[in-house]
């Protein structure tokens, strides 16, 4: 049914219609509308035989959704930022064990400086732990992928993260369809565990493995990523076919097919870039893009596919891989290895930082009159930045950078520096 | 699947330490009887396991966990740290565990209960109980956030720590259960302050007491019917328990295989490891001492105090050692007639082995 909802609320009233048995939460922002959600829903009885455990840390979020899921409960948690660091150790061993635990990530920059608003830095800093990667475009997309990427975990037995950007998404109040309980019980059948504590039937789950066997374990791992390669879309095409709308897969392009300059991003930026793509197409400039809805597993052939017959690509990311530059341009790249473009990388809207129409319309101008360089940071104040590496080559002790340019941009009261 | 029940024909649990039918009280009426006594007991954790000979994790965990089984009818779900009890239990791709068994990380084995109780909570199988365990190190260090939050939400979990008082499993460091003086890998006898420090270190039994659950017990590996009845007490009970088990470790500390059992006793007979009940954050049950033993008996069956017995006997580190056992006396009334303080150096020379 269609209703104007606050996305974090669409998002816990679908993961509710999942009937999840537990649901573990510990409370960080942008993450908590969700997670305050389900409680409710829990509490007035409409989400039953669900166990709703407020524990002490995310560490201990993770950790009973590790119990939880081993015993055959389809299990839930959100979190964010600092939340997901937090858990890091037990994300590796959640998908290590092959536990099919479905997260949302409320995406939230990571400190220090201490930052609460959007990007993807959280999320980018796991995309190796073994968890399969869904991005969220629109709030609708981000409710409708929590059922397919229950259905997508317990069929490959993976743990799925579903990122939406937090605040952006999170905290938007707009028009969504929450899928009806009977039409989400008709497309996610009963949860089936391939593993299961169960006295009747004991077994040993987490055992030591030394290099004999730990090669081969990890590969079953990567193998079972590169099932859901082909899984993602047959779901995307199922809901499609019940729903009545297009959600997840792999990407989706738009205007791309004969575009010369593409742009790849992830997210809600992605409406951004499309109306700016919108406004440059009607100047009768060649461009499009595409959006990556599944990072992990990474798409390494459709992306080629895409991006293949451009000139010219830029990759707009809401991370930064400090010492290098770009995450997901690197892995761009890989999937055109052999192929003769320009290639660039934007690192844009760090800690919240709004990425504006007017400021994408300059840099894809800028691409496009070879004007842009490998790395560019979107509307970096380079003059403040100079300013402070001139205060360390002074040498002695300059203070904490976040105060010194906080109290150049006018945030905090002037010092003597 | 294991067969558990006892055949006709064949007896289906070795009595491994003697070959014989001595083992577990077996002279006394079937009730009294140790649950090891018994050819049915489920045998938890099997024999082939790579333990230390005389480990007494090994001991204590085979112990606690068939008791445990025996209470709950073989409904038992276990949650293990890493440590040494994972390590030597589970070398790929063998187990010697007989009960559902899951190990996931250092630090996490009681949230990883929490979501095993809340998973069968949720799907009404309340009649399968659930164990946490893991060492000193897994339980009071790093896993203590995971167990304070255990405890504080009273969930239906029995967590067990086996302590003996280091990192046994990354050799021999010191951990917040590390006993004053001892030698560590990390605090050896160098300086003037050989081993490691006093007035460091925590007690968990009594923390676990602060957060009012309904039962906290202390227990060694020397006394392992006391230790039966305890966990059998545990599994009456619902919500967060928490047993303590003294678990003396022959390689860490420098002791004979052979003395396992006899420090575990001494433990206790010294004062420095009370035996006690607690139920809802009041102690309800100490064991008594029958006859004070000299702290110095206990330290010298120990290469990790060899240190304080050298050629120049650090009598004031000794002594320092006894005040807290005697302390321990006096605090949780182990004695019927506890020894004066002044005693302390009397009993000293009367050992005959102490530092003249």
């Amino acid at each position: 049914m269609l209703e104007q909802i606050e996305g974090s609320l669409a998002v816990a009233k679908t993961v509710a219609r999942c009937r999840p048995e537990v649901v573990c939460a510990y409370p960080i922002s942008p993450q908590t509308h969700i997670v305050e959600g389900i409680s409710d829903l829990v509490r007035t009885g409409e989400l039953d035989h669900c166990e709703y455990l407020m524990v002490e840390s995310e560490f201990a979020a993770m950790s009973a959704c590790i119990g939880s899921s081993a015993t055959g409960a389809r299990t839930y948690t959100a979190t964010a930022s600092q939340g997901l660091l937090y858990m890091a150790e037990a994300l590796y061993n959640a998908s290590g064990l092959g536990l099919p635990i479905v997260m949302t990530v409320a995406n939230r920059a990571i400190g220090a400086p201490i930052n609460i608003w959007n990007d993807h830095s959280d999320s980018m800093s796991q995309r190796d732990c073994g968890w399969v990667q869904l991005y969220a475009e629109t709030n609708q997309e981000a409710a409708d992928l929590h059922v397919q990427a229950f259905r997508l975990a317990e069929q490959i037995s993976l743990p799925v993260m579903v990122c939406m950007d937090g605040f952006i998404l999170t905290h938007a109040h707009e028009r969504v369809d929450v899928p009806d309980a009977e039409q989400v019980d008709a497309f996610l059948p009963a949860f089936e565990p391939r593993q299961l504590l169960d006295p009747a039937d004991p077994v040993t789950i987490g055992a030591m493995v030394g290099p004999e066997a730990f090669t081969e374990v990890k590969y079953l791992a990567h193998a079972k990523q590169m099932q859901a390669l082909d899984l993602i879309p047959q779901i995307a095409a199922e809901w499609s076919d019940a729903f009545g709308r297009e959600s997840g897969g792999l990407l989706r392009g738009y205007r791309i097919d004969d575009a010369e300059t593409i742009v790849v991003a992830l997210g809600s930026v992605i409406g951004t870039i499309e109306d700016t793509v919108d406004e440059m197409r009607e100047r009768g400039v060649s461009i499009g893009v595409l959006g990556l809805k599944s990072f992990r597993p990474f798409p390494l052939e459709e992306v080629r596919e895409a991006l293949g017959g451009a000139r010219r690509v830029v990759v707009l990311e809401k991370a930064l891989a400090v010492g290098v530059g770009g995450i997901v341009s690197a892995n761009v790249r890989m999937a055109l290895s052999g192929i003769q473009l320009h290639g660039h990388t934007v690192v844009a809207g760090l800690g919240g930082r709004p990425i504006t129409g007017k400021s994408l319309l300059g840099l894809f101008e800028d691409a496009i009159a070879d004007r842009l360089g490998p790395l560019t940071f979107l509307d970096l104040d380079s003059e403040r930045v100079e300013r402070e590496l001139e205060r360390m080559h002074e040498g002695g002790a300059s203070g904490p950078h976040e105060q010194n340019i906080l109290r150049d941009v006018g945030v905090v009261a002037g010092g003597s520096h | 699947m294991t067969e558990r029940s006892g055949g006709e024909d064949s007896q289906q649990v070795r009595f491994y330490q003697s070959g014989t039918f001595v083992v577990g009280n077996r002279l006394l009426d079937p009730e009294q009887r140790s649950v090891q006594a018994h050819t049915e007991r489920s045998n938890s954790l099997t024999s082939g396991h790579r333990a230390c000979q005389g480990c007494g994790e090994a001991l204590g965990a085979r112990y606690a966990l068939d008791a445990a089984m025996r209470a709950t009818g073989g409904k038992l779900i276990a949650a293990n740290a890493t440590g040494c009890l994972e390590v030597f239990s589970t070398p790929f791709p063998e187990s010697s565990w007989q009960l559902p068994w899951i190990h996931s990380l250092f630090g996490n084995a009681p949230a990883v209960a929490t979501g095993v109780a809340a998973a069968l909570k949720a799907k009404g199988r309340e009649d399968v109980r659930v164990v946490g365990q893991g060492g000193d190190g897994g339980t009071l260090d790093i896993g203590f956030a995971c167990l304070s939050g255990m405890f504080e939400r009273n969930d239906d979990v029995l967590f067990i720590c086996y302590d003996n008082e280091a990192y046994m499993n990354t050799g021999v460091q010191r951990s917040g259960a590390t006993p004053p003086a001892a030698r560590t890998a990390n605090t050896k006898p160098l300086g003037d302050n050989p081993g490691n420090v006093f007035g460091q270190g925590k007690n968990a039994p009594l923390i676990a007491m602060a957060h009012e659950i309904p039962y906290v017990a202390t227990a060694t590996v020397a006394e392992l019917r006391d230790l039966e009845a305890k966990v059998e007490r545990a599994m009456e009970v619902r919500g967060a328990r928490y047993i303590h088990i003294f678990v003396p470790c022959p390689l860490g500390w420098g002791a004979e295989s052979c003395d396992t059992i006899r420090l575990a006793r001494l433990v206790k007979e010294t004062g420095l490891f009370p035996v006690f009940e607690a139920l809802d954050g009041e102690l309800t049950e100490v064991s008594k001492i029958r006859r004070q033993v000299p702290v110095i008996d206990y330290l010298k069956l120990q290469r990790r105090y060899a240190h304080l017995f050298g050629d120049e006997p650090r009598t004031d580190i000794i002594e320092r050692i006894q005040a807290d056992a005697d302390r321990n006396i006096r605090r949780f009334g182990l004695l019927d007639d506890p020894a004066e303080p002044d005693d302390t150096m009397r009993l000293l020379a009367e050992s005959g082995r102490g530092p003249q």
